[in-house]
Parts: C-alpha cells; sequence; structure tokens
C-alpha cells in the first residue's frame, strides 16, 4: 500500500549526514531534525516577519485612545452574529472555490480537453478583475431585474430570486478567489513525480481510485496553503460584499473608516487580526507534516496526459464554465458599457501612462515581494522549528487585513519612521510586499518541499557551504515556486486599490485608481474601457507564465529536460 | 544542465537590477517636480473623472502645477489625520463637509473674500472651509412604476406602511447622515427617530453607495431611493435618455430636499498658502462655477454661473432654512443610526 507518508519516509529520514554545521542548539530553533539555520537567513526572515507585523502594532496604537468605548461597540453591533456570517461566508467560498479548482488544474495540466492552452489561461483572468468591478457586472446580470431576467421577461419571468446577500457574495468571491487554489495546485500537479501514480495504478487502483488515494494527498499542502488565501481574501474582501450586501466583520469595520471613527475602526480591526489568526491555526492542522519529495535517486518524468476520450468535451466545459461565469460574461458587461457610452458621446481617458505604471510597480512588487519571502519559505521548510513557523505565520496576517488599515498603517511608519520613503514607489511597493507576501510564500513553500533536500546536503557534503548551497542549488530548484508566486503578487498588485490610492506618490496613476475614479462617479464607459485593459495587460504575462514549460511534450520522457525539471 | 540555472538567475538579477535602476529614474524625476516653487498639492476626494479638466484650465490659466491625490473623502480623511502636521498637502477637496469637519484642527482660516463669496449657508461657521458647489438631496423614483404624481409631497411621508419593500438607500452615505442631521435640526429628535423607525420598518434594500442606487432604481429593483441629485444625470448620460428613473425634489420644504456641499479647506502648515488661495478663488470664479453647474451637473452657489438646463433652478427647490454650519453634529446623527439598527 502505498501512501504519502511513506513515499516521503525515507527522506525524513535522510537524516544530515552533511550538516554538522553546528553543535549548539537554541531551544526555540530546535528544527525537528536538529539542524541550525544559518544566521543570514533567520536575519532576513525576522526583518521580513517584523515589516509584515507592523499594520498589528500600529493597530495597537491606534486603538489604544479607544478606551473602553469599542467593548461597547462590540456588544452593539451584535458582533457574534456578525462574525458568525463571516465565517459561513469564509467556510462556503473556500469548499466551493477548491471543488471548482481542483478540477480544472486537473483537466488543464493533466488531461487532453480541446481549446486546454486557452482555458489554462482564461481560467486564472478572473483573478485580476477588481472585487467592485466583479461585483458590479454580477449584479447587472444577475440582479433581480437585471439582464438575464430582461432576456425571460418574454417567457414571463418578471423578477428573479435575491442574489444579494449570502449567495451573491459566496459566488462573486468563489469567482475571484478560486484561481488561488487553481495556481498553487497546478504548479504541484506539474511538478509532481509521476511515479507514485504510476506506481498506485500498476498494482491495480483505477484512475478514480489513484486519484483519491495518490494524487490528492499530494496535492494536501498546495490546496491547504491555496484555502488559506481565500479564507483569508474573502476576510479582507470589502468591495464585493458591500454591493451585494452581506455584512461581514470587513464591511463592519469599513463603514468606520467611511465615517471616520478610526479609533473603533482600529480596535475591531485588531479583532480581525485574531479571526485571521484562527484561520492560520486551522490551516495548520490541515496542512500535517508529511514529506512530498521524492526519496530516491533517479529523474522525474513528466507525468502522462490523460486521455479522456468522448470526455474530454464535458472536461473543456467544465474548466470553461467557472471562465464563463468569471471572465467571459463580466468582460461582456464591460464591453457593453464601453460601446453604450460611446454611443452616447462619453469620452474616454489616455490610459497609456497608468497601464505602463501598474505594469511597472506591479513587477516590481513581484520581484521585491518573492525575494522577501524566499528566506521565509527556506527557513519554514528546511528548518522547521518553532520560530520559523512563527516567522511564517505573522507574514500572512496582512493579506486578512483590509487594504486600507495596512495602508494607513505604513502611512503612520512612514510619517514617524520612515520618511524620506513617504510617498515614493518604495513605500508602495513595499505596502505591496506587505499585503502579498502570503501569496508567493505558498508556491515557493509547495516547490520547496517537493524538492528533495538530499540534493542541498550533497552539495553540502561536497564541501559548498550552506549560504552558497542556498544560492546555486535551492533557489534554482524553487524558480518555478518563485515565478508562479511571482504571477500572483503581480496580478494582485495590478487590481490592489486602497493602499494604491493612499501611498502612491502624489499624481502618480495606475490602472486600479482609473477604474475606481470612474466607477464612483457611475462613468460606465471609462471603467470598462480602464478595466479591459487591466485584463488585457494582466493577461500577456499570466499567458506567458501558464503557458511556459506547458507545451506540447505529454507523455515524452525524454534526456533532453532542463535540470530544474529533471530534478523536481 | 549549470547552464540553464545560470541562466534563470542571470536573467532575474538583470530584470531586477533593471527595476530598480527605472524605479531610481521614476522617484528622481518626481523629486524635481516638488521642488517647484509655483505648485500645489491638492487631497481630492471628488474623482479625478469629476475634476480633471477644471484643474487643467487652472494650470492654463494660472501656469501653476497642481498635484492631485485622488481618494475616497473617508480614507482621504483618515490618511490626513495619520499624517497630521506633516502632511504634504496645501488643500483639501472634500465630497462632504463631514470630512473636512474631520480635519477641521488642522485647517487654516480662510480669508474674508473667500468666504464672502459664496452665501452664508455654504460656509463653515468656523471659517475653516467653503462651499465649492451644490448638490440636492432627491428621491430618485422608478419611470415604468410611478410618476411623480405617485409621489407624497414631504419625505416624512415615507415612514408610512404603504411603503414598504419599495424603498433603497445608503446607510452609511455620509450626504444621507447630513440629511438625516438636518431632520434633527427641523424636526427634533424624536420626529427624527419615528421617521427613521418607519423607514426601518418598510424593510428598505440597503445599497452601499449612491450609485447602485441610482441603478436598481432605472432597473425596477426598487421603485425610489434616498440619493443625491447629480448621479441620474451620469446615467442618463450613459445611457440615454431611455434609462428609466427621474429625480423628484420633494414639494414640501423639508429636509428631504436640503442642498449639501462639496467643500475646500486649506491647511494651516502648508507653504503655499497663497497659491491654495488662488485654487480656491478659481473655483469659486465665474469658469470654476460654469464647470460645476455644466460639467457636473451641480448648483452653482453664486450669481458669476448659469445653472443647468436640465436642472431645477435653486430657488424652485423648496428646500429648508438650514446652514450648513448647523449639521456638525454627524455622530449624534450615527447614533441615532445604531439605535434603530439602520447602522452597526
Amino acid at each position: 500500500m502505498l501512501t504519502v507518508r511513506q513515499a516521503g519516509f525515507a527522506g525524513r529520514q535522510g537524516g544530515c549526514a552533511g550538516v554538522t554545521f553546528s553543535n549548539v542548539i537554541s531551544t526555540g530553533w530546535k528544527t525537528t531534525d536538529g539542524k541550525r539555520p544559518p544566521a543570514f537567513l533567520v536575519a532576513s526572515s525576522a526583518a521580513v516577519a517584523l515589516a509584515a507585523l507592523i499594520p498589528v502594532g500600529y493597530l495597537l496604537v491606534r486603538s489604544a485612545g479607544a478606551g473602553t468605548e469599542w467593548i461597547d461597540a462590540i456588544w452593539r453591533t451584535s458582533t457574534a452574529v456578525i462574525v458568525g456570517r463571516t465565517f459561513l461566508l469564509i467556510v462556503l467560498v473556500t469548499i466551493i472555490s477548491v471543488a471548482v479548482a481542483v478540477p480544472v488544474a486537473w483537466l488543464t495540466v493533466r488531461s487532453n480537453i480541446p481549446l486546454r492552452k486557452v482555458l489554462s489561461v482564461a481560467s486564472v483572468l478572473p483573478l485580476v478583475l477588481p472585487s467592485f468591478v466583479m461585483a458590479t457586472t454580477v449584479i447587472e446580470m444577475y440582479s433581480p431585474r437585471g439582464v438575464i431576467q430582461g432576456w425571460l421577461s418574454g417567457l414571463g419571468v418578471n423578477e428573479l430570486p435575491e442574489i444579494y446577500g449570502l449567495g451573491g457574495a459566496t459566488l462573486v468571491l468563489v469567482l475571484m478567489t478560486y484561481p488561488y487554489v487553481l495556481l498553487t495546485v497546478r504548479g504541484a500537479l506539474r511538478r509532481m513525480d509521476p511515479a507514485l501514480e504510476e506506481a498506485a495504478r500498476a498494482m491495480g487502483y483505477g484512475p478514480v481510485h489513484t486519484f483519491r488515494a495518490v494524487t490528492l494527498p499530494m496535492l494536501r499542502p498546495a490546496i491547504a496553503g491555496g484555502s488559506l488565501l481565500v479564507a483569508l481574501y474573502t476576510l479582507s474582501d470589502f468591495g464585493g460584499v458591500a454591493l451585494l450586501r452581506y455584512q461581514t466583520f470587513t464591511s463592519t469595520i469599513m463603514i468606520h473608516y467611511e465615517l471616520i471613527n478610526r479609533t473603533l475602526a482600529a480596535a475591531l480591526s485588531l479583532a480581525l487580526v485574531i479571526i485571521a489568526v484562527m484561520l492560520l491555526l486551522g490551516e495548520g492542522f490541515t496542512r500535517g507534516s508529511g514529506a512530498y519529495h521524492r526519496s530516491t535517486v533517479g529523474a522525474v518524468r513528466s507525468s502522462r496526459r490523460v486521455d479522456l476520450g468522448r470526455l474530454r468535451w464535458l472536461g473543456a466545459a467544465a474548466v470553461g464554465l467557472p471562465v464563463l461565469i468569471g471572465l467571459v460574461i463580466p468582460v461582456g458587461v464591460l464591453i457593453h458599457w464601453l460601446v453604450r457610452g460611446l454611443l452616447n458621446n462619453q469620452e474616454l481617458i489616455p490610459l497609456l501612462i497608468p497601464a505602463r505604471n501598474s505594469l511597472f510597480v506591479s513587477l516590481l512588487a513581484a520581484v521585491v515581494t518573492v525575494m522577501a519571502a524566499l528566506p521565509v519559505a527556506i527557513l519554514a521548510v528546511r528548518f522547521r522549528s518553532r520560530m520559523s513557523r512563527l516567522f511564517e505565520r505573522s507574514i500572512y496576517i496582512g493579506f486578512g487585513l483590509p487594504g486600507v488599515v495596512v495602508a494607513l498603517s505604513l502611512v503612520f511608519f512612514g510619517i514617524n519612521v520612515a520618511h524620506p520613503l513617504y510617498q515614493s514607489i518604495w513605500m508602495l511597493v513595499f505596502a505591496y510586499g506587505v499585503l502579498y507576501l502570503p501569496a508567493s510564500l505558498g508556491p515557493l513553500r509547495s516547490s520547496l518541499l517537493q524538492v528533495s533536500p538530499r540534493i542541498e546536503e550533497a552539495a553540502q557534503s561536497l564541501g559548498r557551504s550552506q549560504w552558497r548551497v542556498i544560492f546555486s542549488v535551492t533557489i534554482p530548484l524553487v524558480m518555478p515556486g518563485a515565478l508562479a508566486g511571482g504571477a500572483m503578487v503581480f496580478l494582485l498588485t495590478m487590481k490592489e486599490l486602497p493602499a494604491t490610492l493612499i501611498l502612491s506618490p502624489i499624481g502618480y496613476k495606475t490602472l486600479s485608481g482609473s477604474i475606481w475614479d470612474a466607477a464612483s462617479d457611475a462613468f460606465f464607459a471609462k471603467t470598462a474601457a480602464a478595466a479591459l485593459v487591466l485584463v488585457l495587460v494582466a493577461g500577456v504575462p499570466t499567458a506567458y507564465l501558464t503557458l511556459r514549460g506547458h507545451g506540447d511534450k505529454s507523455g515524452v520522457s525524454d534526456s533532453s529536460m532542463k535540470f530544474g525539471e529533471a530534478s523536481r | 544542465m549549470g547552464n540553464s540555472i545560470a541562466k534563470v538567475l542571470r536573467v532575474s538579477v538583470v530584470i531586477t537590477l533593471y527595476a530598480i535602476l527605472i524605479a531610481a529614474a521614476v522617484s528622481c524625476t518626481s523629486d524635481k517636480g516638488t521642488s517647484e516653487a509655483e505648485s500645489l498639492i491638492v487631497y481630492s476626494g471628488r474623482s479625478e473623472s469629476l475634476i480633471a479638466p477644471l484643474i487643467a484650465d487652472f494650470e492654463e490659466v494660472t501656469g501653476i502645477t497642481v498635484k492631485v491625490n485622488y481618494g475616497s473623502t473617508g480614507p482621504l480623511a483618515a490618511t490626513l489625520l495619520e499624517e497630521g502636521k506633516n502632511t504634504p498637502a496645501d488643500v483639501f477637496f472634500a465630497q462632504d463637509p463631514g470630512g473636512l469637519g474631520a480635519v477641521e484642527a488642522l485647517l487654516a482660516e480662510l480669508p474674508s473674500d473667500i468666504l464672502q463669496s459664496v452665501p452664508k449657508w455654504a460656509r463653515d461657521p468656523e471659517s475653516k472651509w467653503v462651499g465649492t458647489s451644490g448638490r440636492a438631496r432627491v428621491v430618485v423614483y422608478n419611470t415604468d412604476m410611478l410618476t411623480e404624481a405617485d409621489l407624497p409631497d414631504s419625505i416624512e411621508d415615507f415612514a408610512k406602511p404603504e411603503w414598504k419593500g419599495r424603498i433603497g438607500w445608503a446607510p452609511t452615505n455620509g450626504s444621507l447622515h447630513a440629511m438625516i442631521t438636518a431632520m434633527r435640526q427641523e424636526w427634533g429628535e424624536d420626529r427624527t427617530r419615528d421617521w427613521l423607525e418607519g423607514i426601518v420598518a418598510n424593510e428598505p434594500k440597503i445599497y452601499a453607495k449612491n450609485t447602485p442606487t441610482v441603478a436598481a432604481a432605472g432597473s425596477g429593483e426598487i421603485e425610489v431611493g434616498f440619493v443625491n441629485h447629480y448621479y441620474l444625470h451620469r446615467f442618463i448620460a450613459e445611457e440615454g435618455e431611455s434609462f428609466a428613473a427621474r429625480n423628484y425634489y420633494t414639494r414640501a420644504a423639508d429636509p428631504g430636499s436640503v442642498i449639501l456641499v462639496a467643500g475646500i479647506g486649506m491647511f494651516e502648515e502648508s507653504d503655499n498658502k497663497e497659491t491654495a488661495e488662488r485654487f480656491i478663488k478659481f473655483l469659486l470664479s465665474a469658469s470654476g462655477q460654469q464647470y460645476f453647474s455644466a460639467q457636473t451637473y451641480e448648483f452653482p452657489l453664486n450669481d458669476n454661473a448659469k445653472p443647468n438646463s436640465l436642472l431645477p433652478a435653486v430657488e424652485d427647490i423648496t428646500k429648508p432654512s438650514i446652514d450648513l454650519g448647523d449639521l456638525i453634529d454627524l455622530a449624534g446623527t450615527q447614533d441615532l443610526l445604531r439605535e434603530v439598527g439602520a447602522l452597526p
């Protein structure tokens, strides 16, 4: 019987023949196998974790003046009900996102569905639509008197059931967040050693049983990592839930910011931090501690693609459905707005500079964020200890907070500590880093889990220092994870709004800013033009990254494969 | 095999360095910009789509460079409170007096010639801000379901049970709060509370802000909505005359058609107060007021500009006589809204 745990057993046991780096082990740093992390790794991870905790520090300072007002506020606002509603939404969105994303990932990586490449790219793109745009298009289509009702009115349908509330909020959030799971699971599927699945098949397991007993457990870290992002995003979302009239904890906080009760808003945000920590602990339970890399010597082939036969059209339809609802229909609504506005002589605005700025700052954010996440990921995977886990977890908190909170905390930081950086592009990039470190950490982490530490140990036993091993062996091997993580940060940054508005250098125009600006005063044609440019600009790098190394070498077990792929 | 690692590394190092270089270049150029003497930094809660052409006019006429930080009035006010006296902003151009009130401690007193150029009701009694354009509260109604004759004279009547399930509103919206504050002034606390309780009992649909409320009135999702007047004109401009909603300015002189303002104030710590004053004067000049009237469908605040032909004349709106300075107790209004369960 073949299980993940057994498959990984040899790797865990592999011990540290080459690692006699130190004899002194402090208790907080006690790793499961007694290795001691190099100082530069600890120092850089600590710096990253501290930076990521700036928002929490700010919230403590800001709510210190709140007195007991916030306790009254918590009683008054029937917080228990709102927290319950928030958790309900999180659970629903997370479960449905996983249920959508895992099959889509498998079908686009491992099967021969028609239009596979197009669908691979398109299925990621709903991620790039800002939540208020997605929500507005959803309302336009499916609301009681929306476009669909208009189509059906000939059939005597005068009103559709309510889209508002839990149902609509779930729909909008699933569409925007399933790509997180999709991207991480797809990465894991591509790097997975097919030998395990083949062994299961050879032992007489059917394809479904193999998927359940071997593939799915191997995907566990990727699913857990992606789900955590989904859950935290849902916790932090404001635009989507506000427009769909579902009150969550974050929308309550945002109301207080709108009403300029910032002390109360800060105190309630601290409670949000506690919810985020609970989610992090929950993910810790599902993650497990198995090993996911190959434990024996030899090269890994890429997986054979499964021929679905006539079912492949069904497969394409299954991938096509979320693409239709999450991308094609919203883009259709945007085109409708654009055409309608142009027919009514609405003016558009030049978008070249915002597009260039968005592209540039998002690329910069992606590079910087991945570089910052790397030491944390290596520490967390290779030197597992209480401290490394603490560092890793602390960087997730920013992702669960509303963007406004993170942005204001950096205004506070910029004005009081880092004044030269304030209102510079670096402060903006810093904010994106604090917000999106977790998005790059997940793929890096699961990529690293699939690399056997023995390769590093071999290099070390051949005389390379730990420092050099990390640069010459570990980093090149996690490049696919770095690219996937960078891509996610890039896409998220392209659409980020609150921090972009608050921290951009004055006069620095971005696409997301232009979309918001036009939408806030009902300039629909302008909104649509900017949102369509956003989809196009984000689509190109997404296509490149998705199709990269994704060519048609199905079933070829070859010797010409690149090292980076061969040793995954 | 080793080659491809080296290649990947090389490429990523090059990309990084390249990115850093460009960033440095970008930040250098922006530094040069701010060191110019004749420039002005505006924090604007009004959108670029609405006011960028006006600001371009100002730049052209005066040769002054204006840099604008656009955002929502609420978060911008929060940002200003964090920045405090270190704010780079010279002026704050806000969507509503509430945002200006929140940062009033940072604002400088305005000279009297600026204050005198708008009527007394449209400026701060403490002289810290001045209104720049007027907007009326209205009832937006769906024209397929209702005609203006179906609508009651006073906003007070929408609290009657016959309106159950037909109303939409945005209970977090600052302008709605200003209207309710006006009700408290005009009607007193008890009558306002009764009205709010009646509205809440009518189970109004709750929208995030004005725009989706107007959209819902247009689609027939709601029959009436309580909004600011100018959004409707944006919808008609985008969708054409067929957009199935219109504004109703309540016939009775009650807070249902109170006129509010967008406003502006300048910061005490600004080194640029003269330029700031020029900017504010420009907004209140004939060309500024004409712009608001013609382009943003708002009411001019002085006789320098012609009113928009799509709008009723301000004199014809039966509005209550309320000074905006009387509407500062927004906290009391929020408490009342919480009391009736309309706000968390």
